[in-house]
Order: structure tokens, then sequence, then C-alpha cells
């Protein structure tokens, strides 16, 4: 038995349906993300395990009891939202109190409790302070302080650093996840942002329209995607069109250079056009031979962005990006210069469906 | 901890404050017409009356009228008009909120709002002569509700001891202006109230009761506070819906006032003078008070 399971979810709206046939098992103590574009349905999945939306089907248990139709309060889930979610009424203290103080602890525990959250997030002499006295950043802090004081058997997080700065939001990433290692909290974590997705997550669940597209660790999803949506969603990519020489052995032309696909969605037919897609850190400048494809082009576009330098290739129809580190006894190459570029066969994917 | 990023933003030196080319601002001009009417209207009359109301007939200084004001009908007259006045505010305060909060938080079709919006702004403002007839014509002696309840259910209204003319009459009267007012102004008030709130309290546990009690009626106390000051100060001030309405049979201040400016019975203007100053000194209290209270109440705002 899982920790939190949703079987069979679905949510109607009217004529919509915002998320459809959505199964999940998490184990105790797993982070698991929420990934995908705006509106498809994240905040409501989400909603849905916290008790504010009621599924229009399916059902949702955590340890083992069925909560489909428990109100929010009888749940015993923390929950961190986007922003401003703060009683702005009262102190820190008290925010962080509020749980602790609705179930009626006593004021001696509720005191207890409220240094030691305090201490956890890092801000021990701001209990006094209004909401409106703490940067952004703090008052997220804050917020996972007082979800986690009444001790959740789930922590939820609807994009809660998204309001903040990019400095901030790298920070209190790690801060977050630290802290959830530290504590072992079943925590579902919701994000449109890929690499905050990557970088945190034990298993990732990228949705597509109301619907899941694929679970997995993130290594999985980066390195294997299932779908088309999940190849062009998580991480950049270059797609590419290419035709069909031999299915058989995954030999297909791109501008009429050859080379060997050596993964596929489904099955290539000869003659045939399709969409590949190759990532730009698996392609080597002018690589010494070790890569087995192997194509001539011209460099387009050369950007320095510090550590690395990213290119731009093109071959006749097609181009493609490639990032290589920066080397400063390299100089990269001017712009016009032709290039080879390779990259094994494995790391180019063909996609499922038609090119359009 | 302080984050990084405020720490670096404080050690950014201030950018010089950019010289002033001229001390003289034009947006004096634009307030110019309005100081000016500050002025003529409003506190030189009010200092005039303080004056007055420690002069006698001659000018000189006098205590007597001050001291007048505790005959037995001008301490009636106070103390009606303070009944009226904090009845219909805290009545008007308690349905005004009640019915802004159906329609802001709850699911009710969408064209309603608007709707009462539309018609509260009317009814607020509806006062006077027009109101005291419209209340005389339905609810008067033989007003249109009074005869369809006496002809159709056979109940006499009046006969319950009810009377449009006296202090329950004045103050339903009054309710419906008072009403709409605090419906319009807790309408914003009550959408500042962030769903946030409302759901954070609940995935903590807390029941509907104690989100209302513990975080939204501590954060509305401010706007309920101050609406429920103007609703008295509206009432307190009011004087043609309770004159048209009552004529002289319900002596409350400022008919008093209004019969003694006018010239009436006993004409004595600096006596006049001291009920004002009374009415002005009664305002004076509820506003600081109001600004006491609301000074303890929102120690959270900025
Ligand atoms: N109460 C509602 N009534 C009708 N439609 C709704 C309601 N709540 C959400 N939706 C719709 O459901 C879809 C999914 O919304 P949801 O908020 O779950 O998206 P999301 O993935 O969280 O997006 P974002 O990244 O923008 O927050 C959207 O198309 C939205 O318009
Ligand atoms: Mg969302």
């Amino acid at each position: 038995m899982k920790f939190l399971e949703l079987e069979g979810i679905q949510k109607v709206y009217g004529p919509n349906t915002v998320v459809q046939d959505f199964n999940l098992s998490v184990d105790k103590g797993e982070f698991v993300t929420f990934l995908g574009p705006s509106g498809c349905g994240k905040t409501t999945t989400l909603r849905m395990i916290a008790g504010f939306e009621i599924p229009s089907a399916g059902a949702i248990r955590i340890n083992g009891k069925d909560v489909t139709n428990l109100k929010p309060n009888q749940r015993q889930i923390g929950m961190v939202f986007q922003a401003y979610a703060l009683f702005p009424n009262m102190t820190v203290a008290d925010n962080v109190a509020f749980g602790l103080k609705v179930a009626g602890q006593s004021s001696e525990a509720i005191r207890k409790r409220v240094g030691e959250m305090l201490d956890v997030i890092k801000l021990p002499q701001f209990g006094d302070r209004y909401p409106y006295q703490l940067s952004g950043g703090q008052q997220q802090r804050v917020a996972l302080a007082r979800a986690l004081a009444i001790k959740p058997q789930v922590l939820l997080l609807d994009e809660p650093l998204s309001a903040l700065d990019a400095k901030i939001r790298l920070s209190l990433r790690e801060e977050i996840r630290s802290l959830q290692r530290s504590l072992g909290i079943t925590t579902i974590f919701v994000t449109h942002d890929q690499e905050e997705a990557l970088s945190m997550s034990d298993r990732i669940v990228v949705m597509n329209e109301g619907r899941v597209e694929q679970i997995g660790a993130p290594f999985e999803v980066y390195n294997f995607p299932r779908t088309r949506f999940v190849a062009s969603f998580v991480g950049t990519l270059n797609i590419l069109r290419g035709k069909v020489v031999d299915g058989a052995s995954g030999r297909i032309t791109i501008d009429d250079q050859q080379v060997i696909a050596g993964r596929s969605m489904g099955n290539l037919q000869n003659g045939e056009v399709r969409s590949v897609a190759l990532r730009p850190e698996s392609v080597t400048l002018n690589g010494a031979g070790e890569k087995r494809n192997a194509m001539q082009g011209i460099i387009e576009e050369v950007s320095f962005l510090g550590a690395v330098v990213r290119m731009r290739v093109r071959f006749r129809d097609n181009a493609i990006s490639l990032d290589t580190f920066n080397n400063p006894g390299a100089p990269p190459p001017e712009r016009g210069a032709p290039v080879t570029v390779s990259f094994q066969p494995e790391d180019l994917l063909v996609l499922e469906g038609e090119t359009h | 901890m302080v984050d990084q990023s405020e720490a670096q933003a404080i050690a950014i030196p201030a950018q010089p404050a950019p010289a002033r080319a001229s001390t003289f601002s034009w947006a004096w001009i634009g307030v110019t017409p309005f100081l000016a009417f500050a002025v003529l209207f409003l506190i030189a009359p009010t200092l005039f009356l303080i004056v007055g109301a420690f002069q006698d007939a001659q000018g000189h200084f006098t205590l007597a009228n001050l001291a007048d004001l505790a005959q037995p009908s001008i301490v009636r007259a106070y103390r009606i008009s303070l009944e009226i006045s904090i009845t219909s505010a805290i009545l008007g305060a308690i349905f005004g909120s009640l019915i802004a909060a159906a329609a802001v938080l709850n699911g009710l079709p969408g064209w309603l709002r608007p709707t009462l919006l539309t018609f509260s702004g009317v009814a607020s403002q509806f006062a006077g002569v027009p109101l005291a007839f419209a209340f005389l014509a339905t609810l008067g002696r033989t007003g249109l509700v009074t005869y369809l309840l006496n002809t159709y259910l056979g109940f006499n209204l009046y006969s319950t001891g009810f009377n449009l003319l006296s202090f329950w009459g004045l103050t339903i009267t009054y309710l419906y202006f008072q009403i709409p007012l605090m419906i319009l102004i807790m309408t914003p008030a009550l959408d500042g109230l962030k769903r946030e709130w409302r759901e954070a309290s609940a995935i903590l546990g807390a029941s509907t009761w104690q989100y209302w009690r513990y975080v939204a009626l501590p954060v509305l106390w401010p706007s309920l506070l101050g609406a429920t000051l103007l609703l008295f100060a509206n009432a307190f001030g009011a004087v043609a819906t309770a004159y048209a309405l009552t004529g002289s049979s319900l002596n409350i201040v400022t008919i008093l006032l209004f019969a003694q400016i006018r010239g009436d019975v006993l004409h004595n203007a600096n006596l006049g003078y001291a009920l004002a100053f009374g009415m002005i000194l009664i305002t004076g209290v509820s506003n600081g008070a109001y600004i006491w209270l609301r000074s303890r109440g929102e120690r959270w705002l900025k």
C-alpha cells in the first residue's frame, strides 16, 4: 500500500473535463512534482487532494484511509500557496501557531512548537513581525512553517516560488528540499518550471491538458520521454524533419545527409517524414570521430553565455542549437564557418505522429 | 537570517535627491478652491459657532448657554437623537454587512450583485421629504401596507402600538438609507478578503466560525467600525427626514436646532450655537473613539 493514492481521478466543470484518468501512487516521504503548462490541471488536482474540490470521479486515499469526500479541515494536510496567504492581522508567531491553536493545544506546547518551527526556517527573531514587514521569500518560509507546524501527513505546495525573484527562488528551492528530506514528509509540489521540477523531485508527473503524460524520475523523464509532449516540454530540444530511408535499421536523412536514429516512438515506415529530436548537449562540434553520426553545416549564430557557449548550426532547411563549454584556449568559430557536428544514434529520437 | 539580496539592497548607496528647481508647486493652484471652500464654509462657521456658544446676546463671555442645555427638554432631545442614531447605525451596520456578505461571498446569480449595488447607491441618497412621504404612504396610519395588512390579513399594525411618528418609526425610516450605505461601504471591504486566507485556515483545521473569529472579522474590523461611525454621524446630523416625517412631534436635537435658527418659538441664537456645539462635541468624541479603537485594531497595517 502506498502512502498517498489517487485512483482514476476526474474533474469536470460544466462541459470541460479539466482532469481525467489521473492515477498516482506516492511513497511515504517521497517528493513528487506535477509539471505542465498553464491550465493543464495541476492546481485542480492539488486542490482535490487538499479537499477544496471534490473529484467528479475516482478516489483519494491517504495512509489507506479514503479521504475523497472529507472536508479540508479534517484531512491533516499542510499547504503552501503561491503568495499572499499569511494572515495579515497576525504576527509571524501567531500565523505559525494558528493550526495548533484551533486544534486546542496548550499555550505552552504551542510556544515550544512555534519556536522550533521558526528555528527550522531560520527566522528565530522574526516572531513578532507582521507579514507586511517580511520579504516575499521570508513570507513563503513562514507559510511553510505554518503548514508544517501541525505535523501534516502530506505537504502540498502550489508554485510557492513563482512570485519570488530568481536568486531567492534558487536558495529556497534547496531549503525546501532539504527540509522535506529531514522531516521525511510526503510532498506534492506544483510547478510549470521544468528546471525546478528536474532539480527537486524524486519523481515528476508530466501533465498536459488534464492528462498524465508520463510519471518518472527526472533522469527518466528527461532522457527517455515517452511522448512527444514530454520530449518537447522537458528541457531544451532541437526538432528536425527527417525522412525515413530504412525503418528497420533506423536510417534517416536530414536535409539529404544520412544519419542513424537509435530510438523511436512507434514504428518507422520507409519514405515517411517524421520529427526527430536532439538535445543540444548531446551534440559535439568537430567531434573526433567517436560519435557515429556526423553532419556538415554552417555556423549561423554564436552566443556566449559564460560557462557555456551556445551555437546555432544550419544544415539546409533544418538547424540545431548546440552547447559547448567555454574554453579560453580555443575561441568559438566565426559565423559562417563550415563545421561538422556529431552525435550518437541513441541521442537521436524519432517522435511519434506526423510532422507538421 | 536575513536574505542576501536584502542585505545587498540596503548596501546600495541612496540616489542623491534631485535638486528642487523651485519651492513653489503649481499643484497649490489646484487645491486652492478646496482650501478656500473649507475655510469659508467649514472652519469659519465652526469657530463662529463655538465662539457664539460662549457669548450672550451682547457678545459677552458666558457659560449660561451651556448651562441652559441642561433643561429637561433639551437633554431629552439629545437622548432621543443619540438613541435613534446609535440604534439605526448598529442595526444598519448589522443588516448591511450581512446583505453585503451574502452578495459577495456566496454563489448567488451574477446579476444580483450589480443590481444590489445600484439600488444601494440610489437608496443611500434617498432622504428628506421624499423619503418621509414614501414611508407615510406605505407605513403611515392610512398607508398602503397598513391598509393591505388590515384589509387582507386582518392585522391592524397600529393596534400593536406601532407609530411611524415615533422612535421606532424614525429608526426604521433611517434604516432605509443606513442599510444601503453600509452595503456600499462593506462590499469592497469584503472583496478584500483573500480566498487564500479562508483556504489556509481551513487546511490548518479551522472551522468556518474560527476563520471568521480569528481572521475575517479582525481584518474587517477597521472598516466595520469606520462604517458604523459614519452611519451614526449620518443619522445624528439628519434633520429633513425627521422634520418632514414627524413635524415637531418627536424632538430630536437637529429639529430643536432648526427651530432656534429659524427663529421659532423661543428664539435664542446663542442657545442654538450651544446646541450645535454639543453636537460637534459628540461627533468629535465619537471620531476620537474611532481613531483610538482603530489604531488598536490595525497594528498590522502598513
Ligand atoms: N472553478 C472552475 N470552474 C471552471 N473551470 C475551472 C475552474 N477551476 C479551474 N478551471 C479550469 O481548469 C483548467 C485547469 O486549471 P488549473 O488551475 O488546474 O491549471 P494549472 O495547471 O494549475 O495552471 P497554472 O499553471 O496556470 O496555475 C483551466 O482550463 C481552468 O480554466
Ligand atoms: Mg495553478
